[in-house]
């Protein structure tokens, strides 16, 4: 889809421009004339809101930073006084940290849509490998971000997280050393996550890029998974998707409005409005709800295994289910990209979206039963539908006849 | 000199330099990296507070104290003679990761159990006096440690931490 130019420069300062910096065919390329399916429905506005999550999250944060300060005498009182004092900060702070939330959200529905409508199959590899690039890079910064107000929750969290790598064999306790540069969490590791959690979300727009450009090259994929044939199938765009994400936008910013304005607070935990201290844990350590399925994978693996102990075990599991995601275009074999023509495959589908509901839910319970054992069954089909459902179903499933064209599903056979 | 054997000659003496360089470059880079690295390994005022001298008069037995040190919390327990001969009647096959209560302590001052106080899975602050064992209960994941500060159920792997220490008088210790 790179032989669509039509542009024509049209005036002399243009056509100057033109042959120097080609800015404004870029953006007629990519962001206007851009041939894109006309059968996209709603879920593929995701992409663009979380264009603009990004967006607010560093315009937000770059102004946060003017008055934050990444000392742990310090911090928890300066996350105060933005909310206090300064003009606007309420809502600011607010802002981006109902944004952070927000942005989850949109990712995964946005990750969940790739996952129903099969994006990640060929010719997209890449493009989605770089999607999950992205949700780790947001993961790993949204937990720094989390750390800076250097409440309870913060600290501990800190540490559980900084733990995870003690669990590495021979080099661990050292390299555990190395990321907190002390002996255990404390004003060294705030100064780094600041800096790191300043620098990410440009290393993640750069990835985004990146994510846009290998869109681009295939182009997009769409709801029933038939690749584009002709110039009926495509609309420019445009005004078409430009229109229909920005009323998307607008929508999204309702329920967003609605946290900011009245319940700026509730997404988080209380124990975060306690100052950290090092001697005392909170009776109940949870993360902020978007990372809980990975929590709950995490310490699902409370026994060991052969020479693993229970420690690394959740490590290695945790990483397992982020690697299961980079995986599943090749776990994934079938010819079939959509899921609404894969009869099976939807009812699998749902059931994962059902345990990676639940995963979130157990994650946020205390280590008891019946929930411990519930996270172990959980974690356990979360893996099952990776490593055997996908792969198993891509041989024995028989799929509906698919439409011949995007037209014709659209229009119906007459028009075609 | 043919102009064939020039030319693998030479070949031969450009491919020698091309590794050469490349190999000097890897080291070098390594050279530049390393210090950008080291940088986030505890600094000089951290390394400084690694040591400190504790008394431990004023703790009657069956009370713990928490201290802090290198920035970790530690527990400080005067423990009782039912909390010593529990944890000596333990056998080694029932442990997860098997000490004997003399290794866990120090000789003549068995009464004294010290012990790095983050839980050995993820690292909160176990209750004390609490869980199956008379020992430390870990609520964040349900890990049970006895009275010698063993691991006995749960996610963790290993026991408490028990860090250097030693005697300087019967009621003064100094920890790291």
């Amino acid at each position: 889809m790179s032989e669509h130019s039509t542009y024509v420069p049209g005036n002399a300062a243009e056509k100057w421009l033109d042959e120097r910096l080609p800015v404004v065919r870029f953006a007629k390329e990519h962001l206007m004339d851009f041939p894109t399916p006309k059968n996209l429905n709603y879920w593929w506005t995701f992409g663009a809101i979380l264009v603009l999550c990004l967006g607010v999250q560093i315009v937000t944060g770059i102004i946060l930073a003017m008055h934050y300060t990444p000392n742990v005498a310090l911090a928890f009182d300066s996350v105060e006084h933005i909310r206090r004092d300064v003009n606007g900060g309420r809502i600011i702070q607010a802002v981006h940290s109902v944004g952070a939330s927000m942005f989850f959200a949109a990712l995964y529905i946005h990750i969940f849509r790739g996952l129903f409508f099969g994006s990640y199959k060929a010719p997209r590899e890449i493009l989605w490998i770089l999607g999950v690039v992205i949700f780790i890079l947001t993961m790993a910064t949204a937990f720094m971000g989390y750390v800076l107000p250097w409440g309870q929750m913060s600290f501990w969290g800190a540490t559980v997280i900084t733990n995870i790598f003690s669990a590495i064999p021979v080099v661990g306790e050292s390299l555990l050393q190395l990321l907190r540069g002390g002996f255990a969490v404390g004003n060294p590791t705030l100064n780094r996550f600041f800096s790191l959690h300043y620098l990410l979300p440009f290393i993640i727009a750069a990835v985004v890029v990146l994510h846009i450009w290998a869109l681009h090259v295939p182009g997009n994929n769409n709801p029933i998974g038939v690749e584009v044939k002709d110039k009926r199938d495509t609309v420019p765009f445009h005004p078409y998707y430009t229109m229909k994400d920005l009323f998307a936008m607008v929508l999204f910013m309702i329920p967003f409005a609605w946290f900011v304005f009245f319940a700026p607070d509730i997404l988080g935990h209380p124990d975060n409005y306690i100052q950290a201290n090092s001697q005392v844990t909170p009776s109940h350590i949870v993360p902020e709800w978007y990372l809980l399925p990975f929590y709950t994978i995490l310490r699902a693996v409370d026994f060991n295994v052969l020479f693993i102990n229970s420690q690394l075990g959740g490590v290695i599991a945790m990483g397992l289910s982020m690697l299961a995601l980079l995986l599943v275009p090749w776990l994934d074999t079938g010819k079939v990209r959509s899921g609404s023509f894969r009869p099976m495959f939807k009812w699998f589908y749902a059931l994962f979206v059902l345990d990676f509901i639940a995963l979130a839910y157990l994650g946020a319970q205390e280590a008891i039963e019946p929930y411990t054992t519930l996270a172990k069954v959980c974690t356990g089909y979360y893996f099952l539908h990776f490593f055997v459902i996908l792969p198993v179903l891509s041989r024995i499933e028989v799929a509906k006849p698919l439409p011949t064209s995007i037209s014709e599903s659209v229009l119906g056979k007459a028009h075609s | 000199m043919t102009l064939a054997t020039q030319a693998e000659h030479s070949s031969t003496r450009r491919d020698f330099l091309y590794v050469a360089t490349g190999a000097v470059g890897a080291v070098g880079a390594a050279a530049v990296v390393w210090p950008l690295i080291n940088q986030l390994n505890p600094d000089a005022s951290t390394l400084a507070l690694a040591s400190i001298e504790f008394n431990l008069a004023n703790i009657p037995e069956g009370q713990s104290v928490t201290i802090t040190w290198r920035g970790l919390p530690v527990f400080v327990r005067h423990r009782t003679q039912a909390e010593i001969d529990e944890a000596k009647a333990v056998p080694l096959a029932d442990l997860k990761d098997p000490e004997t209560d003399e290794q866990r302590t120090k000789p003549g001052h068995e009464q004294w159990l010290i012990m790095i106080a983050n839980c050995t899975h993820l690292g909160c602050v176990p209750i004390g006096q609490s869980g199956d064992f008379d020992g430390w209960f870990c609520p964040c994941h349900g890990s049970h440690y006895d009275s010698a500060g063993r691991i006995r159920k749960g996610p963790a792997p290993k026991n408490l931490v028990v860090p250097p220490y030693e005697f300087i008088s019967d009621t003064l210790v100094q920890i790291g």
